[in-house]
């Protein structure tokens, strides 16, 4: 699957993008597909204030349960309720469907220290080796 | 026994040199040195296999046999009758470990009697998920504080007075360390919780209350006035299984979380263990309970299968974000409760309570209508009762002690003067009811 350009990426194998000064947040297709089967997703609460790199999301497989880091700072405005019963959207559709929750960002120059595309598929390449 | 011993000097100087470290006492540097200090050597000899065996079978015939005495000691520990095939099942290789396997789906007889163990756990509490056992009651019940917590968001909670004093010390500590707030309610006349404290305590910042039913005194509260005073805070009841053959369970008055002590259920004294923790809740709660569930699944053939879930939010895999540090638990306790419930059966739970319930009340009228005794509390109760005696308990007992009577528990321990605690099983015989009576006359 290719990683969209628009896309920033973290360390943690989070995306965001940017919609008018609020990002859209999600897991990875590498990250997805690392964890397998996913069964439940832990939202987090609308209106909640996260910072960057603060874990507010975990991910629950077969395997394992993950921590989603907040790849902004700001306010939760809107979490993709959806996957409260299709938890399963998120490997099927990590980039779109998939999302999980919408950030109102508090400074939007966050994104900047994020990875583009290219440099987040040359980070899951080297990890790989 | 250096044979036991698996380091040799070679093995030891092999690890050291690969972790870097020139001795072990450079390994253990950072063990600050007034612990070390402290720190007393055994003062163990090396013996020979056939040495040791004579010292520990000389250290072992210091123990009494209790099957030589008429025991009435309960106290969350009891005396129930465990049929032959309990030992015969759990004896068997296959099954034969505390541990629940790592790599579980290997085991599937393993995760077929956890899942039917949590089935009997949800039919007994009358709950809907019930995990695969804890290391006790008082664990558990600490654990459901904790859980009790995450869910509702709050810090502050209320512990009733009569549950088992070794529980309360534990949740105490537990609180403690998480920072939270618990406040101690008294208990009434009848043996019960006291009703107007919990409304004075019951402040919209509570999450929850604790109780024990029947509480450490035998006493059965009112759990369906309880939950109704509570509203929406939490109503974690601590029950005795076996009571549950007869009484309601729990889980139909509206409990959010009930816990007990599993001991009961096939698994003998010990002197005080290993014991077995239960834990039971509602379906909308499963992500917050601790411990482990087995689950029933079909595989690609479309044929039954188990496998484990939850765990992925256990220690081993979570770390430090675990939801519990509950990272093993009593596997081989939880299938001895198993085979013991399947081999007595709805019924044979039934009437194994109901004899309990009889030779306690029994008992209980006997001693009540001795002179010098009384029969504390008027509560309900089940199999378990408090005798107020005017001469002290402990020359009381001492006293059945030199007849082959063990009369129950001194309460003064637990800061009640002139009381015994005297549980009632189906295992003493209306004879054994009658020489205890007697003889508490006669003393």
């Amino acid at each position: 699957m290719a990683y969209p350009q628009e896309f920033r990426y973290t360390k943690e194998h989070e995306w965001a993008k940017s919609e008018d000064g609020r990002a859209r947040v999600g897991i990875t297709d590498y990250a997805q597909g690392e964890l397998g089967d996913i069964v439940y997703v832990e939202l987090p609460t609308e209106g909640q204030e996260v910072k960057q790199g603060e874990s507010f999301i975990t991910v629950e497989s077969v395997k394992a349960v993950s921590d989603v880091y907040a790849p902004v700072s700001g306010r939760v405005l809107e979490v993709n309720h959806e996957l409260e019963d299709k938890p399963e959207l998120v490997n099927r559709s990590p980039h779109d469907q998939g999302w999980m929750a919408l950030i109102e960002m508090a400074d939007p120059e966050e994104l900047e220290s994020l990875m583009s595309a290219e440099e987040y598929e040359k980070f899951i390449e080297q990890g790989e080796e | 026994m250096t044979e036991f011993i698996p380091n040799t000097p070679e093995d030891v100087a092999e690890m050291l040199a690969a972790i870097g470290a020139s001795s072990i006492e450079e390994l253990f540097a950072d063990i600050p040195r007034e612990v070390l200090e402290k720190h007393e050597p055994l003062g163990l000899e090396p013996l020979s296999e056939l040495e040791v065996v004579r010292e520990l079978k000389k250290i072992a015939a210091e123990n009494i046999d209790p099957a030589l005495f008429v025991s009435f000691l309960g106290g969350g520990i009891h005396d129930h009758f465990i049929p032959a095939v309990v030992e015969h099942v759990i004896s068997r290789s296959e099954f034969y470990t505390a541990y629940t396997p790592y790599q579980p789906e290997v085991s599937q007889g393993t995760l077929t009697w956890m899942f039917e163990f949590q089935t009997f756990v949800c039919e007994l509490t009358g709950m809907e998920v019930a995990n695969s056992s804890m290391y006790d009651g008082a664990t558990a019940l600490a654990e459901a504080l904790f859980m009790a917590s995450r869910v509702t968001g709050r810090q502050r909670f209320l512990l009733s007075e009569g549950i088992n004093p070794h529980y309360r010390e534990v949740v105490r500590t537990y609180a403690w360390a998480a920072d939270l707030q618990l406040t101690e309610l008294p208990y009434d006349g009848h043996g019960q919780l006291d009703r107007e404290a919990l409304k004075e305590e019951l402040t919209p910042e509570v999450g929850g209350l604790l109780i024990q039913s029947p509480n450490f005194f035998g006493v059965i509260e009112d759990i369906e006035g309880l939950k109704k005073l509570l509203g929406e805070a939490f109503l974690i009841v601590s029950a005795n299984p076996i009571s549950l053959g007869i009484l309601k369970p729990p889980g139909e008055f509206g409990a959010d979380i009930v816990v007990g002590e599993g001991q009961v259920l096939g698994n003998p004294q010990n002197f005080g263990g290993p014991l077995l923790g239960l834990f039971a809740t509602k379906q909308k709660y499963l992500r917050k309970m601790p411990g482990r569930l087995a689950g029933q699944t079909v595989d690609v053939e479309g044929k039954t299968g188990y496998v484990m879930a939850l765990q992925t939010r256990e220690q081993h895999i979570r770390r430090g974000r675990a939801t519990s540090n509950i990272c093993t638990n009593e596997a081989l306790c939880s299938l001895a409760a198993t085979v013991w419930l399947a081999a007595l059966g709805r019924e044979g739970l039934k009437e194994l309570a109901e004899l309990n319930l009889q030779k306690a009340h029994y008992l209980a009228e006997r001693i009540a209508a001795l002179k010098g005794y009384r029969i504390k509390f008027d509560g309900p109760f089940f199999n378990e009762f408090v005798v107020e005696a005017e001469r002290g308990p402990a020359t009381i007992l001492k006293d059945l002690r030199a007849q082959r009577i063990l009369g129950g528990i001194d309460l003064s321990t637990y800061g009640l003067e002139n009381s015994i605690l005297v549980a009632v099983t189906e295992r003493r015989t209306r004879e054994e009811l009658d020489l205890f009576a007697e003889r508490l006359k006669e003393l």
